[in-house]
């Protein structure tokens, strides 16, 4: 995949909202979303991109064991700041957005991002 | 570098996680560790001419000056443009040349240069040690140097401790070796979920497991640490015992137990609360997830006494953690 984290957040309008160096330039392996966290854990790709709408505190912890590549969440939900500084300390990148999840996801495909099976 | 502009700020455990190992790198270097030890000193009594040659030829911006080999004053930049403006460069160092400067000695952790460097607003500092003799200079440049070489011997330290970690089961010789770890893990504990499977991800792969097995480790004992937090009544215990032809998590409670393990294991099954759900959890996902990253899988529980949750990941030759 081609994409960087960098195009995605231009055309998509995401808030960053952690601090991480070169996030720009992650290339995101492919797109996955459910806001149940034991399907994320079976489902989402490793280095893939995930789009949801839970926002608190555990969501972080997902991210970081799947080694997910960045964590868009939609609704404009927002973390709280103790969330996003778990966040920052794992590693992990947060974007918010308002858009819904379907809309989100329909723009990644659109931009060339696939889902990908969940074995590697 | 943190704000240190306000004395008045205490520091919260929360600030104290946030410190970079740049900042604690500042804290725990030396001054001597970073300064340059080649440093050009003037006299008093020299000229202002011998200053500009100095600098042009050294290209440096800015050297102590030293009477009877104690610091005495320094000559900046600034100095030698404000005598080249007045056309003075025969003047005598002692006319032009900044007296009682400040300065670091070189016990003094480079933090407290950074500190000085900010409110003084100058570009370099003499190091002088006890008898005020000029033993080096320091400069911003010289602490970035520093710390990145710091960071280097960091990533060098870490790359070794994996490597002896990688190699100790080759190291230790008995008829059954292994490692075990135990995490405690306490009910509703959510702002710690995940805690416990991610240091057993990173225990595994420090001792040398391959990405994928200490993946499928992760995220079996990811499961069982937010079972023991979403349903048991007093929390339990997760137990990894690392040996180099397998890995066995084991998950244990005392209650209140599985009433039926059969539809327990059915995929989308869930007794969690509307709250828990409404976090994510409760997908019924949790067990059907431990299953598929494991060999080996066994669950047993009585109703109103506890779970045991008993499973093995195998390790082929080339995947072994030894």
């Amino acid at each position: 995949m081609n994409l960087t984290l960098g195009e995605i957040a231009k055309a998509l309008n995401l808030e960053l909202l952690t601090q991480s160096k070169d996030w720009e330039e992650i290339r995101p392996s492919a797109g996955y979303t459910s806001d149940m966290l034991s399907c994320v854990m079976a489902g989402a790709p490793h280095r893939g991109i995930w789009i949801t709408l839970q926002a608190h505190m555990n969501i972080i912890a997902v991210a970081a064991l799947l080694e997910l590549s960045a964590v868009i969440i939609t609704e404009g939900a927002q973390p709280e700041p103790s969330t996003i500084e778990k966040a920052n300390e794992k590693g992990v990148i947060l974007f918010s957005t308002k858009e819904g999840s379907f809309e989100v996801a329909g723009r990644l495909w659109e931009m060339g991002l696939r889902a990908m099976p969940p074995e590697e | 570098m943190s704000d240190n502009s306000n004395p008045q700020r205490i520091l919260t455990d929360q600030d104290i996680q946030q410190i970079t190992r740049a900042e604690e790198l500042a804290y725990e270097l030396k001054v001597e560790e970073v300064m340059s030890r080649d440093v050009q000193c003037l006299h008093p009594d020299m000229l202002m001419h011998d200053a500009l040659e100095l600098f042009r030829t050294k290209r440096i911006s800015g050297a102590p000056v030293t009477c009877d080999s104690s610091l005495c004053g320094v000559v900046s930049m600034e100095d030698l443009i404000r005598c080249l403006l007045k056309q003075d460069l025969d003047a005598r160092i002692s006319d032009y040349m900044t007296p009682n400067p400040f300065f670091i000695h070189p016990q003094d952790p480079v933090i407290e240069a950074l500190k000085l460097f900010v409110s003084t607003r100058h570009g370099r500092l003499p190091v002088v040690d006890q008898d005020r003799k000029v033993v080096g200079i320091l400069t911003k440049g010289d602490i970035t140097a520093g710390l990145l070489r710091a960071l280097q011997k960091d990533f060098h330290a870490e790359e070794l401790r994996r490597y002896r970690a990688s190699h100790l089961f080759e190291d230790i010789v008995s008829d059954r070796t292994s490692l075990i770890l135990r995490y405690q893990i306490k009910p509703r504990d959510f702002s710690h979920g995940g805690a416990a499977s991610s240091n057993i991800k990173r225990a595994l792969l420090r001792l040398g497991a391959t990405p994928n097995i200490a993946r499928r480790c992760g995220i079996a004992a990811y499961e069982a640490e937010m079972n023991l937090i979403i349903h048991t009544t007093n929390g339990g215990m997760i137990r990894v015992e690392i040996e180099p032809h397998q890995i066995t998590i084991e998950a244990s409670d005392d209650g209140p137990g599985i009433r039926d393990i059969d539809l327990a294991m059915q995929p989308g099954y869930s007794t969690a609360s509307e709250e828990i759900r409404e976090l994510g959890f409760g997908a019924g996902m949790g067990l059907v997830n431990i299953k598929r990253c494991v060999d080996q899988f066994r669950l047993e529980s009585t109703w109103g006494k506890g779970t045991r949750l008993k499973v093995r990941i195998f390790m082929k030759p080339e995947e072994s953690a030894a």
